[in-house]
């Protein structure tokens, strides 16, 4: 029981710290990014190559991973995404879908479309035993990793010159403009380090989440769905939501699993119908 | 008989109250205008007024008939009809199908999914008569939204008179159109019959003793003072108003 | 100044506008023709016509109600599924499997219309297509009912009306489908021309004015939404009785996917834009999808970006717009 609990802490926060890049991008820039999850998958393949072709200790792969999705993010947030900021929703999807197709071609391409696993150090596999309740030590790196950086991710908005800016940029870009705070280089970098976030998920989940190049399309609408039902109005909405999120599917595979995916689309449904600013939104003006 | 009466509406927005117990009475057949200082809630009032917006507290009564709770479209139903301050047109429709559609919602013929639109003669005929009113016949075919502005703003007040309705609301009519122009837009509502009650919103002074027959003015939300032209014009607290404001642009 | 000229123009230019352009008789004359000249490719040409008809179905949502769909896959899996157990279990006549397919579709419509139009395009993006998903869930589960990921078989297809044998009969199939096709696209000729299909491209072209002229916005959307299922419930119906196998690539995510970008490729708004975008698809998808489908998956990425970006003229696609445009009738200034 326990150990699901576990279990589902630790996917919800893999599912957050993928998804937080997102929240950003769709919440507040409101930019339909479908392809968000891309990212996410060449950051694992990007540690799967380094950890498992060049032997490249696993721990040194998560940053280089990170750095690898965070420039390919800005690269793309520059050349591409760019164009698409005052666009209808229908035009983002159109292109973020069509990127997703084309990553996902080249990795299938390149790296064959076969289900990939991460070399884990020794150390890091089997469990223990913690008060009867089993715990993966994997999984525990994961909860650790995740947490870490849920805090620093509070910090730098809460405190540092950065965070103010990009809040006050996506709260009136105008005004932000007029103050003197360059818009167009907060969104990117802001872009670049939701990927690069992504990118280290999606090495550190690889053997939670399988790393396979449809990655991205499959878990298109868990990242969706952390973000619609968590809202954006904060950090914590869409933590909660990868967590009840996280939990609800491992459970649901467990205790029922014919009907997990029914129900997580349903609830997402409901949600969606009865809070569209999302579950843990403060009830803002209209 | 009033036209339209609102009893104690208010409508607040977190800590902004933009219409703060407005009480305001205007008779059938009135020329009746709204004037306040820009951030009065004047186009706030207009939206309780239409049901774009709920409002927080009050009543607003229709000839009698309390239509608080009905939605939008169903208040174009019972005979109000209005303009924006900034053009609301169908960019992709030309102004003779923009206003046949007008025409057939007005006749509750919008549903009818089997016959061509604009085969019906007299929609079309009607149309043609209104767009020619308007200063419209030359442009009749072509995309609303190549128009240049003065013909939209002709447009943005054609369609609101297609629907025959009993009250007229007039947000800014005149706003962006040539001093030269502005009588043209506003001598073709004058000439509304008798029936067809207007209330005019409007914050060009000249425009407003010219046009209306009774003056309420609106201020922070709350209806400031009310009579005949004449009395508004020598109010030393309206003056002081306007003084104050252009002062401050 | 002769203004009665340019009035009485534009009554016959609104007249003209609904009027069938010769080049529609052209093509449905051409496609007739198909039946007897090009029987080597008549599987091809019934998936073009099938696709086509689906394509018109979201068309009618997103060219003329503005309404963005990311799941409508979902009512055309569902007719596929009901028409395929209808014939089953009931009779298998195929015109009244598309009958019975588009009333169920239809009403899987209507009721989750409501869900749809509740929020601002960007819920109705993810509701739509968390319909789609919770429909492929069902279908994935209820296995007793619909074969789950094996598929469903053995469904019994009659001769049309009990005189016109379409089983294991491609020419007779087409011939079937394109008359479907013409049935429906005539239909949905006549809708986007009449007042309502006028006063829906009010409520995309301006809802704020559109409810304020008297529109109700809401419900004209739901019978439009109700209308569209119907269309793609009656699609699915087609493929199911023209393909030995109704499974859950019907339903998936990648079919909504798909008639979405073939709708884009041959533009929103004039009905044929899906049947170019699903001839260009699936022509292109016989060739390049036969070297690897890696490739092709890579293009129809590549597609869509490049679509996306030039969207706003069609791009690539403006020597298509020049021919189209005079099907369109949006011609240049008197």
């Amino acid at each position: 029981m326990l150990t699901i609990l576990f279990d589902g802490i630790a996917y919800g926060m893999l599912l957050f710290v993928i998804a937080c890049g997102l929240a950003v991008t769709l919440g507040l820039m409101n930019f339909v990014n479908l392809a968000h999850g891309a990212f996410a998958m060449l950051g694992g393949y990007c540690a799967y190559v380094l950890v498992n072709v060049y032997g490249v200790p696993f721990f040194a792969s998560l940053p280089v991973a990170f750095m690898f999705a965070a420039m390919i993010g800005l690269l793309a947030e520059r050349t591409l995404y760019v164009h698409f900021y005052n666009r209808s929703h229908l035009e983002q999807v159109l292109f973020t879908i069509g990127l997703v197709f084309m990553t996902s071609a080249v990795v299938d391409y390149f790296l064959g479309s076969q289900q990939r696993f991460i070399n884990l150090p020794a150390y890091l596999q089997g469990r223990f035993d913690f008060f009867g309740v089993g715990i993966g030590k994997y999984r525990l790196l994961i909860i650790l990793v995740c947490a870490l950086i849920l805090i620093v991710l509070q910090l730098i908005l809460g405190y540092t010159r950065f965070g103010s800016r990009l809040r006050a940029a996506v709260d009136d870009q105008r005004i932000a403009r007029g103050l003197g705070i360059n818009v167009n280089w907060v969104f990117a970098l802001t872009f670049a380090v939701g990927c690069g976030l992504a990118g280290l998920g999606g090495a550190l989940g690889a053997e939670i989440l399988s790393l396979e190049p449809h990655f991205p399309l499959k878990f298109m609408i868990y990242f969706l769905i952390v973000v619609s039902v968590g809202g954006t109005s904060s950090i914590t909405g869409p933590f909660l939501a990868s967590i009840l999120l996280g939990i609800g599917d491992v459970a649901g595979k467990y205790y029922a699993p014919r009907y997990g995916g029914f129900v997580i689309y349903t609830i997402m449904i409901v949600v969606l119908v009865l809070r569209p600013q999302g579950l843990f939104a403060r009830g803002t003006s209209k | 008989m009033n036209a339209l009466e609102t009893i104690g509406l208010e409508k607040r927005f977190g800590g902004i109250v933009p219409t703060n117990d407005v009480n305001l009475k205007v008779r059938e057949g009135a020329r009746h205008a709204l004037i306040g200082p820009n951030g009065a809630g004047k186009t706030t009032l207009i939206n309780l007024l239409t049901g774009v917006l709920k409002p927080s507290k009050g009543r607003v009564k229709l000839g009698g008939t309390d239509i608080t709770n009905l939605k939008p479209h169903q208040r174009v139903a019972r005979g109000i009809s209005r303009t924006f301050q900034i053009n609301q047109l169908f960019g992709e429709l030309s102004p003779l199908e923009a206003i046949a559609l007008v025409i057939g919602e007005r006749e509750k013929l919008g549903t009818r999914f089997w016959r061509a639109f604009g085969s019906d003669e007299k929609i079309v005929g009607e149309a043609i008569a209104l767009a020619k009113q308007f200063g419209l016949a030359d442009v009749l075919g072509e995309r609303t939204s190549s128009l240049p502005y003065g013909k939209q703003r002709q447009l943005e007040i054609a369609l609101a008179i297609a629907g025959k309705p009993r009250l007229l609301l007039l947000d800014e009519p005149a706003a962006g159109v040539p001093e030269a122009e502005r009588h043209e837009i506003l001598e073709t509502v004058a000439a509304l019959p008798k029936d067809v009650t207007v209330l005019l919103i409007e914050h060009d002074m000249d425009i407003v003793f010219g046009f209306a027959d009774r003056i309420s003015v609106l201020v922070d939300g709350k209806l400031f003072v009310e009579g005949e032209p004449k009395e508004i014009e020598n109010d030393p607290r309206v003056r002081a108003v306007y003084l104050g404001e252009r002062t401050d642009d | 100044m002769n203004t009665g000229n340019t009035v009485q123009d534009s009554v016959t230019a609104l007249k003209k506008k609904r009027a069938w352009h010769w080049l529609e008789y052209v093509f449905w004359l051409a496609a007739a023709a198909s039946v007897f000249l090009l029987p080597s490719q008549h599987a091809l040409l019934t998936q073009i016509a099938i696709w086509s008809l689906f394509a018109l179905s979201l068309d009618l949502l997103l060219g003329y109600a503005g309404i963005v769909s990311l799941g409508h896959a979902a009512y055309f899996g569902f007719g596929a599924y009901v028409a395929a157990l209808f014939a089953i279990n009931f009779t298998g006549e195929p015109i009244t499997g598309l009958i019975v397919a588009g009333i169920a579709a239809g009403l899987l419509g209507l009721a989750t219309s409501l869900l749809v139009l509740r929020g601002t395009d960007l819920t109705r993006l993810m509701v739509t297509l968390g319909i789609a998903l919770v429909m492929y869930e069902i279908a994935n589960q209820m296995s007793w009912l619909t074969g789950g990921a094996d598929g469903l078989t053995g469904m019994p297809v009659n001769p049309v009306l009990g005189i016109f044998p379409i089983y294991f009969r491609p020419a007779n199939s087409y011939a079937y489908v394109l008359i479907v096709c013409f049935v429906l696209f005539f239909v949905a000729k006549r809708i986007v021309h009449s007042p309502f299909g006028y006063s829906l491209r009010a409520i995309k072209g301006n809802p704020l004015r559109a409810s304020s002229i008297g529109i109700p916005n809401n419900l004209r959307l739901i019978a439009v939404y109700t209308i569209a299922a119907s269309y793609a419930g009656i699609a699915g119906a087609l493929l199911a009785q023209t393909t030995p196998v109704v499974s859950l690539t019907y339903i998936d995510f990648q079919r909504s996917a798909d008639v979405l970008l073939m709708l884009i490729i041959g533009g929103t708004g004039y009905l044929y834009g899906g049947v170019v975008g699903s001839a260009l698809f699936l022509v292109a998808q016989k060739f390049i999808g036969n070297i690897t489908p890696q490739y092709w998956e890579f293009w129809i990425g590549f597609a869509l970006v490049v679509i996306a970006l030039f969207a706003r003229d069609r791009g690539v696609f403006s020597i298509f717009e020049r021919i189209l445009g005079a099907l369109r009738n949006d011609k240049a200034k008197p």
